[in-house]
């Protein structure tokens, strides 16, 4: 077993495109989002506003309501004409579009955009004066740090990087060796099926380990990342996740020889679980079917738990029931993966 | 019965895919120490009679007998074997594979002899992507003797080598035989189970239509024909002339 699990060990690092990438690919992600949501881009409405020269545009002499200028969340965009505005707005590249022609406030917005409707409201609210709203509302504010997007984010895109090695680094290569007859070769010797898939599966999570270590190092030298939790309480549920990715992608790999049609399964199997399980964005307000859908995809426990632990400070004792879904799910994956496993078509 | 003297011996074997007979109740006993060649026409079931022989398939229906019991575990630990169509982990050394694969047995022949016997101290240090077929088929047939094997299969050990790579393994094949290990080779050459084997048994569409040696063989088949006096001859005047596939 310690032989195979060397040799896929070399296999791995010696193959220096496929472990450039895997290092590669999810730094780069980090890296881009970090820049574009360190920058500007906080902005989460786009309003229009016409006719202003582009090339010209003095945001202090339009004749919009001040709040709207100087308003954070929201980002101007000048349009020379009418035409070309509105066809932004019709197709959803611009929130609302703002005549730039006092003293009445002239506006368009889509009946189809629930952003359009929210910025109709911030336009009605921009003219009224703020002392209006004094005797009438109590703003209260969260007190201590807050959590970047990127706090956010950064786990999640390290799961998503796991899930992706784990189908793919298992998964698919070992689809690709029963193909090319490395597993019949294997099978050929006193090797037995539990002893190569133990030494795949703990190759992989070692590799992952290792190389999401190096990503989060690189990324923190960027970003300097809020860790909350424990490293220790980070580690257990990285290991925990990254055991259970492996296993389902032990799943995939116990038949069939067809390397197009596993690219396609794992592909199958990735895409939903990178949008239901808060990669990108969460699913809170979502139907409860699609909540019920995430709560059966592993990477959902998995960075379930890791979020409470650098983003909130959770202890492994508060992210208990994820660990044992987890370590469930992977009793359930392996034991599937190798009860259909075939050295051979 | 059994013979004692036979290492291995197939009773009746059967196997189908779908609703197609790969091999229709082929019986074979060969004997220890012995090269037995197994001849056929593309399609006639040699590989898929080979792999059952070696457990790679499971039969459908008919007995193998190792040394005249059932295979057990130990099998294979005394079994060398070389595929037709095989890969190997592209990124390990020549000599890194030999390692790998020797660690898998009980007992093994020091991988400096392997290396030394087929000729590979040239390329120990040369990832496996980067090696010729030639190479290539020399490092499979150096993995097949690792384990110091009693039984060896070969399935087209010298399918696309050159003439002087060939020569080379047969040399290879004729002292491992020497030395008392049995040999079990499928072959396209007439030339190479003529020069190499003892035995020789012609498959066609599933089964065993001639065995022998090559010279019993020739003599029969040959004798008062107008055709060259080889194995060729034979094998074409049994299994006909025509393309097969």
């Amino acid at each position: 077993m310690w032989a195979l699990f060397v040799a896929r060990n070399f296999e791995f690092i010696r193959d220096r495109a496929g472990f450039g990438w895997n290092i590669l690919f999810p730094f780069l992600i980090v890296a881009g989002f970090g820049v574009i949501f360190s920058s500007d881009s906080s902005s989460e409405f786009k309003m229009g506003v016409f006719p202003v020269n582009p090339d010209k545009m003095n945001v202090k002499a339009l004749k919009i309501p001040e709040k709207l200028k100087t308003d954070g969340y929201i980002k101007l965009v000048p349009f020379e004409t009418y035409d070309e505005a509105i066809d932004k707005l019709l197709h959803h590249k611009i929130d609302i579009l703002l005549e730039d022609k006092g003293p009445k406030l002239r506006y368009w917005i889509s009946d189809s955009s629930p952003k359009g409707w929210v910025m109709e409201k911030v336009a009605k609210e921009a003219i009224i004066p703020e002392d209006m709203f004094a005797s009438r509302v109590i703003k209260q504010q969260i007190k201590g740090e807050q959590i970047r997007y990127i706090d956010w984010l950064f786990p999640g895109i390290l799961g998503m990087n796991i899930m992706f090695s784990s189908l793919f680094g298992v998964g698919y290569v070992i689809v690709k060796y029963r193909r090319n007859g490395v597993l019949k070769r294997l099978k050929a010797t006193p090797v037995t099926a539990f002893e190569y898939l133990t030494a795949q599966m703990i190759s992989r999570v070692m590799i992952l380990l290792s190389t999401s270590f190096l990503v989060w190092f690189g990324c923190d030298l960027l970003f300097s990342f809020k860790m909350q939790g424990s490293y220790f309480d980070a580690f257990v549920i990285f290991l925990a996740g990254t055991i259970c990715l492996v296993s389902l992608g032990l799943i995939i790999a116990c038949r069939g020889t067809n390397e197009e049609l596993t690219n396609g399964i794992i592909n199958f199997i990735c895409w939903p679980m990178m949008f239901l399980s808060e990669v990108w964005f969460s699913i809170e307000g979502t139907s409860a079917w699609v909540k019920s859908i995430a709560k059966m995809l592993p990477l959902t426990h998995f960075l379930s738990a890791i979020r409470k632990i650098i983003n909130d400070g959770a202890t492994l004792s508060q992210v208990s029931s994820e660990i044992v879904i987890l370590l469930a799910m992977s009793l359930i994956f392996l034991s599937i993966g190798s009860i259909f496993f075939s050295w051979t078509r | 019965m059994s013979n004692k003297s036979n290492i291995i011996e197939v009773r009746n074997l059967k196997k189908k895919y779908n609703n197609n007979t790969a091999v229709d109740g082929v019986c074979l006993s060969i004997f220890t120490g012995s090269c037995f060649g197994l001849l056929g026409p593309n399609g006639a079931g040699k590989t898929t009679t080979v792999e059952m022989m070696e457990n790679i398939i499971p039969q459908d229906s008919g007995d193998i007998f190792y040394k005249q019991g059932i295979r057990d575990k130990t099998f294979n630990q005394e079994i060398g074997i070389q595929f037709q169509h095989t890969e190997l982990l592209a990124y390990l050394t020549v000599e890194e594979t030999l390692r790998t694969f020797a660690s898998f047995y009980n007992k093994h022949l020091p991988v400096e002899e392997i290396i030394s016997l087929c000729m590979l101290e040239n390329i120990k240090k040369r990832l496996n992507n980067k090696i010729s077929g030639g190479q290539r088929q020399r490092l499979l047939l150096g993995l097949s003797f690792l384990n110091d094997p009693d039984l060896i299969f070969l399935d087209e050990p010298t399918t696309g080598l050159d003439p002087q790579a060939r020569k080379h393994i047969w040399e290879i094949i004729r002292n491992m035989n020497k030395k008392g290990k049995t040999f079990i080779l499928t072959t396209h050459y007439m030339e190479e189970a003529q020069s190499l084997c003892d035995t020789i048994a012609i498959m066609d569409k599933g089964c065993i239509i001639e065995q022998g040696s090559p010279e019993s063989l020739i003599d029969k088949h040959c004798k008062g024909m107008d055709c060259p006096w080889n194995l060729e001859s034979v094998f074409l005047k049994l299994t006909g002339k025509s393309l097969k596939e």
